[in-house]
């Protein structure tokens, strides 16, 4: 479980995350949804320690990350995964190299181990025999699948997802949003999900925070949301014609 | 202001990129890659260059001295300190600067704008001394292998150009670059090479590390990179002549 109280950040006098106050629990596919430039970046970058917040605390269980040295952190690091917008993966290494990356920095397997979790991780996504290929060789939905691959291979507890579905047609980002909540079921791991797209809400929203100008908004599931009276998430939930004629339907 | 900022951000980065590396084996590993990628894939330019170099100036070394009362070894010696001490460890390192310089940062440069290198952060592993440290080591070690190589070649440019352009007999041009060797010449030269190589590789690191943007901030990095290497290559080539030669 991961607690957010009262999180500030900004950037040079522009004020991104404002007194945010969060909880994603275990074993749910938590979501963070909200327009474009809403600070759903920032905040997931304060969590995972890339940026610094301002003021307040992020509790992993009990452990004050915001507030942990360098190497305090290094022990939730190693628990740490994260799928990056765009994948990021290594352009240098190929598939099987990036899965391993992490296995070769922080454990003390075997070569032949390693590959065997690579192997393993990559079945879990559903890819085989692309052991050889490189980055640059795989198609959008592959890139995210090594990616999430590579960010399972260290079996961490906690997984954070930043757009997983952006830039895919909407049936591979559905295939996505499912193996990324499987996974997260599988391994009982404390999973977080930026997103604006509705249609991920709606397929893995154990639980939903609504942020909106960088301060959170709403917290609830994906049955309560349709339900909101909430302003600003109405806007956001129907600012596609397509919601707005489901909502008319029901 | 901008410059003072860049000089305390270049010395907090450097005190990242030497701490102590998490993992031994993968740094060696690393260094052997870099030194692939640096050193030996930049030999054929180094080559080239000096071959022709050492001609040139042998070419114009006869003519400028063209003086019966000119001692026989004059333009095999002029040719061969010319080229230790300058041509080779400082022009090659500014071609080098331009080569490497401008690899090292649009590698790292592009690594940072496609969160490759946040995605090393998240592991835990000090991204600067993983990307950068490798480079910087990797050159310090190679490039002085360059330089040797280029003075060979360069003083085989100038025998070249004695012999088939014959405009200076064989054994004169070999009598001048035998003349008084000192390996001191060769230190001098492979200090100041060895400073070089890490004035690139940290710079060159300095920039495309902090690369903000996308593709075309990319490019400008490494503009920059080339830029700034080759300004302080120049800058401490003056430092460095003045205290190793005066
Ligand atoms: N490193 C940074 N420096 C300055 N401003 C930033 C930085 N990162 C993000 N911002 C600003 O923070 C705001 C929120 O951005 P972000 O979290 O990326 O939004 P999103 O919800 O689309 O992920 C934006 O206005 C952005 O310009
Ligand atoms: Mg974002």
């Amino acid at each position: 479980m991961i607690s957010v109280k009262n999180l500030y950040k900004s950037f040079e006098g522009n004020s991104v995350l404002k007194n945010v106050s969060v909880t994603f629990e275990k074993g749910k596919t938590n979501l963070v949804i909200g327009q474009s430039g809403s600070g759903k970046t920032v905040l997931m970058k304060c969590l995972v320690g890339l940026v610094e917040a301002d003021k307040g605390q992020i509790l992993y269980d009990d452990l004050d990350f915001a507030n942990l040295s360098f190497s305090e952190r290094k022990v939730i690091r190693k628990n740490l995964g994260m799928l990056f917008q765009g994948g990021a993966l290594f352009d240098s290494l190929n598939v099987e190299e990036n899965i391993i990356f992490p296995l070769d920095m922080f454990t003390n397997m075997t070569k032949d181990e390693k590959i065997e979790r690579a192997n393993f991780c990559l079945k879990r996504v559903n890819l085989e025999n692309v052991n050889k290929l490189f980055p640059a060789e795989l198609s959008g939905g592959m890139k995210k699948r090594v990616a999430i691959a590579r960010a399972i291979a260290n079996n961490p507890e906690y997984l954070f997802c930043d757009e997983p579905n952006s830039g895919l047609d909407p049936k591979t980002a559905i295939v996505i949003d499912n193996l990324i909540s499987e996974i997260t079921k599988e391994y009982n791991m404390t999973t977080i999900i930026n997103t604006h797209d509705m249609n991920s809400v709606m397929e893995i929203g154990d639980k939903v925070a609504f942020i909106h100008l960088g301060e959170l908004w709403w917290e609830g599931d994906r049955n309560a949301i349709l339900e909101t009276d909430n302003k600003e998430l109405n806007n956001f939930i129907y600012a596609s014609e397509l919601m707005r004629k489901l909502k008319k339907e029901s | 202001m901008n410059l003072f900022y860049h000089f305390g951000s270049y010395f907090v980065l450097m005190a990242k990129v030497f701490k102590r590396p998490e993992k031994a084996s993968i740094y060696m590993r690393q260094i052997i890659v870099e030194m692939d990628n640096l050193g030996l894939k930049s030999i054929g330019i180094v080559a080239i260059i000096s071959v022709f170099m050492g001609a040139v100036v042998t070419i114009q070394t006869v003519f400028n001295i063209d003086n019966p009362f000119m001692p026989v070894y004059a333009v095999g010696y002029t040719t061969r300190q010319s080229i230790i001490l300058e041509f080779s460890p400082t022009i090659i390192s500014l071609v080098l600067a331009g080569k490497v310089g401008s690899r090292i940062s649009s590698e790292i440069g592009t690594m940072r704008v496609t969160e490759q290198v946040d995605a090393l952060e998240i592991m835990g592993i000090n991204s600067a001394g993983y990307l950068i440290l490798p480079k910087v080591v990797a050159s310090m070690i190679i490039n002085p292998v360059l330089i040797i190589i280029s003075m060979l070649l360069g003083i085989l440019g100038g025998w070249f150009a004695a012999v088939f352009g014959g405009i200076l007999p064989e054994a004169h041009y070999i009598i001048g670059i035998l003349l008084e060797f000192s390996f001191y010449d060769i230190t001098y030269a492979l200090i100041k090479t060895i400073v070089f190589a890490f004035l690139i590789a940290t710079i060159s690191g300095y920039f495309g590390y902090n690369t903000k943007g996308g593709a075309l901030e990319v490019g400008q990095s490494s503009t920059k990179a080339v830029v700034f290497s080759s300004i302080f290559i120049i800058l401490f080539n003056l430092i460095l002549t003045q205290i190793l030669l005066a």
